[in-house]
């Protein structure tokens, strides 16, 4: 009688991930031409408003790639990472304003700044363990907002006015207008980070990462050094989800405090666990949904969209407990079981 | 290096609060020796094989392997000196296919860094491919290959043993620390044990602490037998003289072996 249907809690993380790294000819291709689709379908056919909601998803969908390697790789819980999307996003809204910096430049600056910063973060709060991260992270987002609009600083963040930026001008050979063109950057960036990241995740690295996750005393018996292994793998998350954020800012053309709330932070994590925790194409369906849910809820009832947004989501994780990923396999198994009935 | 015994630990102590679980015990293993580690329960057997596996840090005395210092050392640190391990309740990695957790042993062996992994650069791609070939061949001695690729958590007992098995040999480690690896396996598969155990030690070129209370395995693989009870060495030598030993006799029989009664 039993389903192999676990509690939402319980498939945080353990998600196996297929081996076989192998270069894949029919593999490669499906991904070509899935990139190919998601290129030329939206800039054929989106509207230029539509085309910055893909846009944004696509930064979502990065913060979240970011989010998912230290929570379901890693095992570690972070309730902040809006944090380093919002300094990923001032870095680069500073660079652009004040030192006149071109946008393509200072993406690597506001990935490296978050890094950093997300190894002062995780290198204390990884030593002490158990949810000091998920804490510590989470006192984060609640401060860097109200950090932002402190006066102080205000003459370089604009404080709780904001600041705004100039969106890039496509250049002129590509014969795109400046939404497509930012719209194929993220995606074309997103792309490649998420092929690194499954390049990472099937290394010696993602392995190790695995490993301190399922069994830490056995992974340190195995050569693994845990806290800095932790500590390297949540400053590549901050400065993941730190890129994500420069990009937002050059897609909305605005940074502000208001925008990076401790509510931004919870997306992200809900944006993780319905894509499907530790799942490395999770993190699309993640973005798409944080981006489109709330345009959903409230089509269905503009009084309480909270409401039926909330209902969607329990709804969802009910049918699909290991994420949007996890759906061939729960076909597949629900196929199983009419077969045995 | 010529005299010095591969693994020497003296005059350990290590005290729990009141208890004094090890009280200055001392012994050596040689290179390509199996030592087994006897005594009956509570003698202190796994407190000694913690630390010197890097778990505990023992309140006095040292651990030397190969001449160096073992005691001080962080866990990680030891399987790059030489040793290596199993553990009495299985430890594998849950989610991890059989060959992810043999290849996981060789972690140490490898260099490639984050940077490197993520852009997957060439020397990246042969050193995985040369782990993976080794651990193909590892798997293959351990009659692992039909279930290279399943989740290691859904494979029974005494398949997951051997998988911990591979995971410690691909390592390339000098001493091999055995926590009572025929616990919970039936007659015939402690008889493998023992015959894989002296193949390995003549394959591997390395030495094995085994601490185990299946007595037959024992006195049947090792060249030396160390025994404790109460924290203390009572006995030291071959498995005939072990055996023979009236203190070893009288701890097994539940009495106080008579040198301590006072
Ligand atoms: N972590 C601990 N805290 C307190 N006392 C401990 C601890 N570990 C072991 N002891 C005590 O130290 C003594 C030796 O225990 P140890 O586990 O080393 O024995 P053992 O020889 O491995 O026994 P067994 O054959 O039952 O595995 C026992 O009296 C035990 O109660
Ligand atoms: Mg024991």
């Amino acid at each position: 009688m039993s389903t192999s249907q676990q509690p939402i809690g319980g498939t945080l993380g353990t998600e196996v991930v297929p081996v076989a790294p192998g270069v894949n000819l029919l593999r490669a291709a499906i991904i070509l031409l899935a990139f190919a689709m998601a290129a030329a379908v939206p800039i054929a056919f989106a509207s230029s408003y539509q085309l910055f909601q893909l846009t944004l998803a696509g930064t979502y969908a990065i913060a979240i790639l970011g989010l998912n390697i230290v929570t379901g790789f890693n095992g570690q819980i972070s309730l902040g990472h809006g944090a380093f999307y919002a300094v990923g996003a001032y870095t680069t809204a500073i660079l652009m304003t004040h030192f006149d910096m071109p946008y393509w430049e200072t993406l690597p600056i506001a990935a490296v700044v978050c890094g950093v910063l997300g190894f002062g973060v995780g290198f204390p709060a990884l030593r002490l363990g158990g949810l000091y991260l998920a804490l510590t992270t989470f006192s984060l987002a609640v401060a860097v907002p109200q950090i932002l609009k402190y006066r102080g600083v205000e003459d370089w963040t604009g404080g709780v006015q904001g600041t705004f930026l100039v969106k890039p001008d496509a250049p002129e050979f590509t014969g795109l207008n400046n939404d497509q063109y930012l719209y194929l950057f993220v995606l074309t960036l997103a792309a490649l980070l998420f092929l690194m990241m499954a390049n990472l995740l099937h290394s010696r690295i993602g392995r190790a990462m695995r490993s301190i996750r399922d069994h830490p005393t056995a992974a340190e018996a195995m050569g693994m050094d845990i806290a800095r292994i932790k500590t390297r793998t949540f400053a590549l998350s901050a400065g993941i989800t730190g890129l994500a954020g420069a990009l937002s800012a050059i897609a909305v053309e605005y940074v502000a405090p208001d925008s990076f709330n401790v509510e931004l932070s919870i997306n992200l994590f809900v944006g993780m666990v319905v894509g499907g925790v530790g799942s490395i194409v999770g993190p699309i369906f993640g973005g798409l949904f944080i981006v489109f849910l709330p345009n959903v809820a409230e089509s269905v009832s503009r009084a309480a969209p909270g409401v039926i947004y909330g209902v969607i989501l329990i709804f969802f994780l009910y049918l699909l407990p290991q994420g949007f990923a996890g759906f061939p396999r729960r076909i597949a198994a629900l196929f199983r079981k009419r077969r045995q009935d | 290096m010529s005299g010095v015994a591969l693994l020497e630990v003296s005059n350990i102590v290590v005290r729990f609060g009141g208890v004094t679980a090890v009280g200055g015990v001392s012994f050596a293993v040689d290179d390509q020796q199996i030592c087994g580690l006897i005594g009956p329960n509570g003698a202190g057997k796994t407190t000694l094989f913690n630390c010197i596996s890097g778990i505990y840090q023992p309140n006095e005395g040292d651990i030397r392997f190969r001449g160096e210092m073992v005691t001080g050392q962080p866990r990680h640190r030891m399987i790059g000196l030489g040793i290596g391990r199993t553990f009495q309740n299985l430890a594998l990695f849950r989610s991890l296919s059989v060959r992810d957790n043999v290849l996981a042993g060789a972690h140490h062996l490898g260099r490639a860094g984050f940077i490197a992994c993520g852009l997957h650069l060439p020397w990246v791609g042969r050193e995985a491919a040369r782990l993976d070939a080794e651990a193909q061949r590892l798997m293959a001695m351990l009659d692992l290959t039909a279930v290279a690729e399943v989740p290691v958590a859904s494979l029974p007992f005494g398949t997951q043993k051997r998988v911990e098995m591979a995971r410690a040999l691909i390592g390339q480690p000098r001493l091999l620390l055995l926590d009572e690896p025929a616990a919970g396996l039936n007659h015939g598969e402690v008889d493998e044990l023992a015959g894989l155990l002296r193949r390995v030690r003549e394959g591997f070129n390395l030495s094995i602490l085994l601490v185990e209370h299946h007595m037959n395995l024992v006195m049947n693989v090792s060249d030396k037998v160390v025994a404790l009870d109460f924290g203390r060495k009572i006995a030291d030598g071959t498995p005939h003289d072990v055996r023979n030993d009236p203190d070893v006799i009288a701890a097994y029989l539940g009495e106080a072996p008579h040198e301590r009664a006072a």
